[in-house]
């Protein structure tokens, strides 16, 4: 654990960047954007992660400063939620439009779909 | 009056939801147009509401907390902050946003499924007002996300070849943006603890010089920067903007790169930056993004002949301005430098926000008609416009010597006000090209005038018909916009500019305080 789990992370993001920036293929291109958004998720459920933490729900005859005591962070979890909803919509927005992009002009090949220019 | 304040973002979203609605149900579908336009009208109303009931007591600038459940005391909700520089930014935006709903009830016309440009239009503007008003680092996040979203649609909403080209770019960049942005704001969640804009910045100013911050300056100043289109971030707008239909153009570079990228990275780096040792760097940083920008956004424009192109490289180089004079500003604030000099940075810097919003929307809305009525965007096939259309050709040319900056327009004083504060401010060779970059705005809209309204109708051409009278009221809302903004400088820096100019200034100004061991 320590610093390891974040330098993987961080690995991510930079693979996920990579394909995003490189790639030509749409379909490798939205991949990419899947691994870029999950790294992100991982990296803020880092930021709240407490070694031996355990889930923030209240228990019975437990009082609040006892659970922040000993829980996790609460907030960057809700946080990755909302993170989740607005990658999911991204993606299915961008397979909507790889699948429009493929009736156009019959191809993934960012290389083949070059109308604009200048 | 503060109770107003929610509506702001929670009209355009509920109606945008209802919108989907209405549209299924029979008798009802056709009206979805006219339920948009109420909805934005009704925005405008309140935003400007807001800004006269200050007027009466100013400096009421407490956060709003939307919700306000009882936490113990504490107060639990969504918060809002509705500052100088809110009040500005919401007037903006939702005076763009009446102007092109107004255009689009007869310009969108030539499409089908109209609901959902109408559904989609207002959330991509109670998105940004989200933005504006946001005092939570990633509720602004998220704000800006959903505009982004909204406006992937919008571009592609012709679904010919070139727009979801245009859109799958600019999508992937967007993307590339955000996530930066959201790294950012983990950081200086896991440094701070902090969500909250102010809270985050007493935390980092308690934390000092670190790397940590270092890194959450440079991902959010880089992603914000990408959602502003930034030289050299900007490869996406000259693809995104043209492609997508006139009214949406119009929003996209009127008021989005501004809500989501310009406003945010203001609030970046003057509030929650702004009591940090690194804020001078990022000022040079922005000062280095402005200067270039401004001046390679000319360059690349002056070359185009595809008349909304041409539009898109001169946000480029406008918002060049914009980010030159705030960073300019923050340098000065941030060296601890004559406070009145930032204010003329901050003026000049708002001041061409404010007109950029007006002239650039009303110069995509009137390349949309003239578009319209030649079936073309390149300049060289147009020409003779300006006895066949005159409504538009009017509007057109308020437009371009409004950003052409000739003395009585708008842009005139807001470059000049640019061009003195960074003078004054020790940077005489930016000032002097800021003015140089002004004179080849000049020559390059001087060729509009030139090929596009001059000179002969291109032969075996069938004359231009103008447009039909909605798409004049939109042009000529801005239109009036734009003259009066001219005329009446002086008030509007007295009751608009300076309160959102000192909003800004004011985390700068106390942090240099704090440091020289002052009460804040």
């Amino acid at each position: 654990m320590g610093i390891a789990i974040y330098m993987m992370t961080f690995a991510l993001i930079v693979i996920g960047i990579y394909a995003l920036v490189a790639k030509k293929n749409l379909v490798r291109i939205i991949i990419g954007i899947a691994i870029l958004e999950y790294a992100v998720n991982l990296l803020l459920v880092l930021v709240g992660y407490k070694k031996g933490g355990m889930a923030p729900i209240l228990a019975e005859k437990q009082t609040s400063l006892e659970l922040a005591a000993r829980a996790v962070d609460p907030l960057p979890q809700a946080m990755v939620l909302t993170s989740i909803v607005i990658g999911l919509s991204v993606t299915a927005l961008a397979v909507a439009m790889a699948m429009r992009l493929y009736d156009k002009y019959g191809t993934f090949d960012m290389n083949d779909i070059r109308d604009l220019r200048g | 009056m503060k109770d107003l304040v929610p509506l702001l973002v929670g009209i355009p979203l509920g109606t945008a939801f209802l919108i989907a609605v209405l549209a299924h149900l029979k008798g009802v579908a056709r009206l979805t147009g006219l339920v948009a336009t109420l909805a934005i009208a009704v925005n405008l109303f309140i935003s400007i509401a807001l800004w006269a009931a200050v007027l009466a007591q100013p400096d009421a600038a407490e956060p709003i907390w939307a919700g306000n459940w009882d936490g113990a005391g504490v107060p639990i909700g969504i918060e809002l902050v509705c500052d100088g520089l809110a009040r500005l930014m919401v007037i903006t935006v939702n005076m763009v946003a009446m102007a092109a709903i107004i255009y689009a009830a007869a310009y969108m016309k030539r499409f089908t499924t109209l609901w959902l440009f109408h559904a989609l239009f207002l959330l991509m503007t109670g998105a940004m007002n989200g933005v504006v008003l946001s005092g939570d680092l990633f509720n602004m996040y998220v704000f800006i996300e959903v505009a982004a979203i909204a406006s992937y649609g919008l571009v592609a909403f012709g679904t010919e070849s070139q727009e979801l080209e245009a859109a799958f770019k600019y999508m992937v960049l967007g993307v590339l943006a955000s996530t930066f942005i959201l790294i950012g704001i983990a950081v200086l969640y896991a440094l701070t603890g902090q969500l909250n804009i102010r809270q985050v910045a007493a935390g980092l100013a308690a934390a000092g010089r670190n790397w940590a911050a270092l890194f959450a300056a440079v991902c959010l100043v880089g992603g914000l920067s990408l959602k502003a289109a930034m030289v050299p971030f900007h490869a996406w707008l000259p693809d995104a903007h043209p492609s997508a239909p006139a009214p949406i153009s119009a929003m996209l570079s009127g008021v989005l790169i501004k809500a989501a990228g310009v406003y945010a990275l203001a609030r970046v780096v003057f509030t929650v930056f702004g009591g940090t040792p690194q804020c001078g760097q990022i000022a040079n940083v922005l000062i280095l993004l402005g200067t270039l920008s401004m001046v390679l956004g000319v360059f690349l424009a002056v070359g185009q002949w595809d008349f909304k192109r041409l539009l898109a490289y001169h946000s480029i180089s406008q918002m060049g301005y914009v980010v030159l004079a705030l960073g300019v500003a923050a340098a000065v604030a941030a060296r601890g430098g004559d406070k009145a000099i930032a204010s003329v940075c901050l003026l000049g810097g708002l001041f061409h926000m404010f007109n950029h919003a007006a002239f650039k929307s009303l110069l995509f809305l009137s390349s949309g008609s003239i578009e319209q009525a030649t079936g073309t965007r390149n300049l060289k096939e147009m020409g003779g416009l300006a006895r066949q259309m005159r409504v538009t050709s009017f509007c057109c040319r308020v437009g371009a010597l409004s950003i052409a900056g000739v003395p009585p327009f708008n842009g005139f004083f807001s470059k000049l006000i640019i061009v003195i504060g960074v003078a004054m401010a020790g940077y005489p060779v930016l000032a002097a090209l800021a003015a140089l970059v002004a004179l080849m705005t000049l020559l390059s809209f001087v060729k509009v005038q030139r090929y596009a309204l001059e000179g002969q109708p291109a032969p075996g051409r069938t004359p231009a018909r103008e447009s039909p009278w909605l798409m004049g009221v939109g042009m000529g809302i801005l239109t009036l916009v734009c003259l009066l903004a001219g005329v009446a400088c002086w008030p509007l820096k007295q009751y608009l500019f300076d309160p959102a100019g000192n909003a800004l200034l004011r985390g700068v100004v106390s942090a240099a305080r704090l440091a020289m061991g002052g009460t804040p």
